[in-house]
């Protein structure tokens, strides 16, 4: 097992374990409506990746100045700050791309992984683990998103990163590169990785499945709570109450 | 004497849950008498588009039956093809399928309604949606340019609903007979009646929702289609596309239509409407398919509306 907090947990944490996508299932407005290509999985992802290492950064690093009360509005401050630079960035160096993912990059500002990270991450948490909680949370996103712009492409238009393969694109089935082929395929991609997870774990021996650690926390006020029947509550770790450290 | 008495003694009581009265219907008798009412039209279809009709009737078949027995047996469920309610599903999305279709959509068709619509969401009895309906709009979706081909034999020409929609009236006799373009089972009405009449008669089909849907259907077009109760009009709309297969064999699905009469009734009104909207106001000339699952998805919401009635309950009185 590595250190925990350590720059490898986090980011095999973010990719493998807590993939915001396909485990946690955050972030699905981009998930679904950018990935009808491979492309733009990448670019999308990419930005959000820079916003969500950056913005934890910013947020552990100023934690101890931030009044309680009004954390939600001063982490919105913070990761709009970085939206801001990567918008005209983009809009700068990468105008082509910028007008396909159009208003899917404003909208990083408000996308659920960055403050669901910052909330449950970065606020408890030393600057370098949130840097790098972040780095994994961020390319999680981007794999999940790619692999699903990569099949959603393949099949509904018949290319590979825009490149036409043979004849495919005569028999694409067009439906993939609209709304309802981002859900077959998100839910396939989800059930096949459960799968290989819940294989793995059964081979090892070693959970790998997200756990709750946080001892503070009531399972009436968890969301998971329906579906979850203390499957993933880790009874073995113990926090005591004073210690605030909370892993998500 | 002395064996009667002992067993007098010993006599059992045998405890088992309800229901204690059996009906000698079956499932796969239902599919069978569903399969046999589709016959005349699948036969006219044949007649009147070739044999290529058949290729594409008989692949779809098998493929829907082959692809439920792969998903029962890699699942490790109980193998359930004898109970025909996959041949049934193959049989409707072939005669939904267009007479020139290539065979690889046929197949994809079938997996589609069989595995995705029908076995993820639990066999037999707990999918949402038709089978065949939610393939063929999954088809119409992915494959458009192949899915509103009806050229055959090199007649082509557009179908009595796009003349419908362009403003001419087609010939209502050859749309009756079914001497159309079309799918491969929609164009003879009067081939879907005779099987929807056998179905009726067997008592497999109850006849309130094609009622209440082909009459609500009526009326949407007597005020929205801008010829008023035209009977020429009316008539080429009634028979022209899948409206008659639909409202007989589709929208009287048993696990994806309400169970209650004043359920059926609703559901009925509420397809009529929809097909009425989608003919008259959307872009494409057909909107029984998408008329059909839409209402579909609104069954358990009828159904709350429209509660079942326990036996013996008496409302209770107010203020009593």
């Amino acid at each position: 097992m590595m250190k925990e907090g350590s720059a490898g947990e986090r980011l095999f944490n973010g990719i493998i374990k807590e993939n915001p996508t396909l485990v946690i299932i955050l972030g699905m407005c981009p998930t679904l409506a950018v990935t009808t290509s491979a492309m733009n999985g990448i670019g999308m992802g990419l930005s959000t990746t820079v916003v969500l290492a950056l913005s934890n950064l910013f947020i552990a690093l100023l934690r101890n100045i931030i009044p309680d009360k009004i954390r939600i509005p001063a982490f919105i401050v913070i990761i709009a700050t970085f939206v801001t630079m990567v918008d005209m960035l983009m809009k700068g160096f990468v105008p082509a791309l910028y007008a396909q993912l159009g208003i899917y990059i404003p909208l990083i500002v408000v996308n659920c992984i960055i403050l669901g990270r910052a909330e449950a991450y970065a606020y408890f948490n030393k600057p370098v683990s949130s840097f790098f909680d972040g780095l994994g949370m961020g390319i999680g996103f981007t794999c999940a998103i790619t692999i699903i712009g990569f099949i959603r492409e393949l099949i509904g238009s018949g290319a590979i990163f825009g490149n036409p393969v043979g004849n495919m694109p005569d028999f694409a089935a067009t439906i993939f590169v609209m709304a309802p082929g981002a859900f077959f395929v998100l839910a396939t991609i989800i059930a096949i990785r459960t799968k290989i997870i819940n294989n793995m774990e059964a081979k090892k021996g070693e959970t790998l499945s997200v756990k709750h650690t946080d001892r503070d926390a009531d399972c009436a006020t968890c969301a998971a709570a329906a579906t979850c029947h203390g499957k993933f509550y880790d009874n073995t770790v113990k926090v005591s109450p004073e210690n605030k450290e909370v892993k998500a | 004497m002395a064996e009667e008495k002992k067993e007098e003694k010993t006599l059992t009581l045998q405890v088992s849950s309800n229901p204690h009265v059996r009906d000698s219907i079956t499932t796969q008798k239902i599919m069978l008498y569903v399969i046999l009412a589709l016959l005349p039209a699948t036969i006219y279809g044949v007649v009147n588009f070739g044999l290529y009709a058949l290729l594409v009737v008989l692949v779809t078949v098998g493929a829907s039956v082959l692809f439920e027995f792969l998903y029962e047996k890699l699942m490790h469920q109980k193998i359930t093809i004898s109970d025909c309610s996959a041949v049934v599903t193959g049989l409707l999305l072939a005669l939904n399928l267009p007479p020139r279709i290539p065979i690889w959509v046929c197949i994809i068709g079938a997996f589609f309604a069989i595995v995705v619509v029908k076995m993820l969401f639990g066999g037999l009895g707990q999918n949402f949606m038709n089978p065949a309906l939610g393939a063929r709009c999954f088809l119409v979706i992915s494959f458009a340019g192949r899915m509103t081909n009806f050229a055959y034999d090199a007649v082509s020409g557009p179908t009595p609903l796009a003349m419908l929609k362009s403003g001419e009236i087609p010939n209502t006799l050859s749309m009756v007979l079914g001497n159309e373009m079309g799918t491969i089972g929609e164009t003879s009405v009067i081939m879907i009646v005779i099987g929807a009449c056998f179905l009726i008669l067997m008592g497999v089909i109850d006849l309130r929702i094609p009622a209440s849907y082909i009459l609500t259907f009526v009326i949407f077009i007597i005020i929205f289609g801008g010829h008023g109760a035209n009977p020429y009009y009316l008539t080429a709309h009634l028979a022209g596309g899948g409206l008659m297969l639909g409202a007989f064999f589709m929208a009287t699905d048993y696990v994806t239509s309400p169970i209650t009469t004043k359920g059926k009734i609703i559901f009925g009104i509420i397809l009529g409407i929809l097909t009425g909207v989608f003919r008259c106001f959307a872009s494409g000339a057909e909107g029984v398919s998408y008329a059909i699952i839409l209402g579909n998805l609104l069954v358990p919401l009828i159904e709350r509306f429209a509660p079942l009635k326990c036996f013996g309950y008496v409302k209770p009185q107010k203020g009593g």
